[in-house]
């Protein structure tokens, strides 16, 4: 027990005395700086974040829906009038589609040019720069050169009929085609018999219009994926990889075994990022497609735009706003307890 | 032999994936190269007759009054948030307190939420202090909500820094800012670069911030600008490459010089690495 404890506060005629003493020690304690550095950052950030994000619940519950600024309280209805709403039903769907497609191809590509880079390559600085470039441009930069290199007339389309492939007429992000698996078809028997049958449905089907937006989204960030699995593989050691080839395994069998099982960490983070990152994409979608064809490449923070800014529609707007704040949540929350308890045990 | 020819592949391999990557870039330079005449469609991925820069030059009348703006935007907010997020960085390694963890923890979150879930109070709140549709608002947006990812970097960094020193320090009398001004900060130079590039980077290539709180053309940064010179239909295409390779330059010429720092931010980032 301290000092300061031992001549606490004592009760007389029924009040705590106030220890001046402690209270003063406290107060010009170094440490009483320190939290006073801290606290306009603080204050800044739980306002801006955590204020505003109780303020837009407030929107999203109230009955604002135009200029005019109305919190009459009306429950849950925004939130049902969005979940019947058609619009969003696709911007879900188009979510859904373009988070498995970008996430994977971004783990798939990166995963591949790590693996090609860990190999003792003369100029892998170079190599490393060039994949990774894309990741310093903006968005609307990406959108904006990819919207010229996937026009159906122009493009990739135009150098695949210089090379002579001149029967691909694939019309990229202007096809509003979407595909899903049919119910009653095989493919949907096959999903039923492991229990994934309700994936044989319009609601989980891919919008091909989208696959345009993935390839651009996969060169801007599948570097950064490099990145981190190149630090992990750099990470293993060494005597490991060695003893597996000593015994025999071939190059696949040591990443499948060795790498992949040890790199696991390192995926569940760039899935987490990019996962997250995917759930809010806004600038490449208006930079590049817009909409689309029957909503093809809409994406919920493109609704929510629309609808705050140009419908006035605020109640709305928070709405999809809440939800997308939930989903991020839902993802990152329990990423964020794991890294920073995994951070405390190292 | 085997050996040789696997190395062979994978060279190949590594080239043909720069190659891919490259080919925006190729496309973007030829293309605003070329002279009007030239810019048909068809000959997309021909190479220009020869070096004409008209197209650059009428897309830096277009944008330069955006690129100023951006860079009027992009400097204060870089230089605040480095230093807050430093001070932070270092109160949460050198001088723990009851209830850092939380505070960290909710700092952090505020680096995932999708900006989405703020914008309409931002908007109000920038309107009732005057700030909206001006730079100092953008300025003070991009502050406050790039003190979690700078706060992160930072402490990341402050934490390989010995607590012994500091301790020492602290012992010898040194001040909380003593501590920070003659061993902390002159330590942290490079986390400075880190921090300051990763900042710079993130808050140029914003759209999201910049077309919801200007509206004013005068005062929208570069981004917004190229969006718009790119959904013109009046604006040959030939000038909307070149705009878009304008306008991704700063950060361009900072990855080329800088970009050791560039990934060491991208790392930190990333939380896993910490």
């Amino acid at each position: 027990m301290s000092k300061g404890e031992a001549a606490g506060p004592r009760v007389r005629g029924g009040l705590p005395r106030l220890d001046w003493k402690r209270a003063r020690r406290f107060v010009t304690s170094e440490r009483a700086i320190g939290m006073g550095l801290i606290v306009p950052s603080l204050v800044a950030v739980l306002v801006f974040v955590y204020g505003f994000i109780g303020w837009s619940a407030l929107v999203s519950v109230s009955n604002w829906h135009n200029v005019n600024p109305d919190y009459t309280f009306v429950g849950l209805d925004n939130f049902r009038d969005l979940f019947k709403n058609f619009r969003f039903q696709i911007d879900i769907r188009n979510t859904v589609a373009f988070t498995v497609l970008f996430v994977g191809a971004c783990l798939v590509l990166g995963l591949v040019l790590a693996s090609l880079l860990d190999r003792y390559i003369r100029g892998e600085g170079i190599f490393r720069s060039i994949y990774l470039f894309p990741m310093a441009i903006s968005f609307i930069v990406t959108g904006v050169a990819w919207r010229w290199l996937l026009a159906p007339r122009a493009g990739v389309n135009l150098l695949a009929s210089k090379v002579g492939l001149s029967g691909i007429h694939y019309t990229w992000y202007t096809d509003s085609t979407v595909v899903y698996v049919h119910q009653g078809s095989r493919l949907a028997d096959a999903l039923d018999a492991i229990g994934l049958g309700f994936l044989a449905d319009p609601n989980f089907g891919v919008p091909l219009a989208m696959i345009s937006v993935v390839i651009a989204a996969t060169w801007q960030m599948s570097g950064f994926v490099m990145v981190l699995y190149l630090a992990g593989l750099r990470a293993i050691p060494k005597e490991l990889k060695e003893a597996a080839r000593v015994d025999g395994a071939s190059e696949l069998q040591v990443l499948r075994h060795i790498s992949l099982p040890l790199l696991r960490p390192v995926t569940l983070s760039a899935m987490i990022i990019l996962g997250h990152q995917s759930l809010k994409i806004f600038d490449l979608i208006v930079s590049m497609t817009g909409r689309g064809t029957g909503f093809a490449t809409d994406v919920p923070a493109l609704f929510m735009f629309e609808s705050t800014f140009r419908a006035n529609n605020f109640s709305r707007g928070a709405a999809v706003s809440i939800v997308m704040l939930v989903s991020v949540s839902v993802l990152v929350i329990p990423y964020l307890f794991w890294s920073l308890r995994r951070e405390s045990r190292l | 032999m085997t050996i040789r020819w696997s190395r062979v592949a994978i060279y190949g391999a590594l080239l043909f994936f720069a190659v891919l990557y490259l080919m925006p870039v190729y496309v973007l330079v030829i293309t605003g190269l070329k002279s009007f005449t030239e810019v048909s469609l068809d000959q997309m991925w021909d190479l220009p007759s020869g070096l004409h820069f008209a197209s650059f030059r009428d897309a830096f009348d277009r944008l330069n009054g955006n690129m100023l703006n951006s860079f009027k935007m992009v400097i204060p907010a870089t230089i605040i948030s480095c230093l807050l997020g430093s001070i932070n960085g270092y109160i949460l390694t050198k001088w723990r307190f009851p209830g850092s963890d939380i505070l960290f923890f909710l700092l952090l979150f505020g680096m995932f939420i999708p900006y989405q879930s703020v914008l309409i109070p931002l908007v109000k709140t920038l309107q009732q202090l005057h700030l909206y549709g001006s730079l100092w608002g953008l300025v003070l947006t991009h502050t406050i909500y790039g003190i979690p990812i700078t706060t992160l970097i930072f402490r990341n960094y402050y934490a390989g820094v010995p607590t012994e020193v500091v301790e020492a320090a602290k012992i010898d009398g040194a001040s909380i800012f003593g501590i920070y001004t003659r061993i902390l900060f002159p330590l942290s130079l490079p986390g400075f670069v880190v921090v300051a590039i990763w900042q710079f980077t993130s808050i140029w290539n914003d759209f999201l911030f910049a077309a919801t709180l200007t509206s004013n053309p005068d005062v929208q940064p570069v981004t917004v600008a190229l969006n718009n010179l790119a959904g013109s239909f009046i604006v040959e295409w030939n000038v909307q490459m070149a705009g878009a390779l304008i306008a991704a330059l700063p950060t361009l010429i900072v990855y080329i010089l800088l970009g050791r720092f560039f990934m060491r931010g991208l790392m930190a980032g990333a939380l896993s690495s910490s």
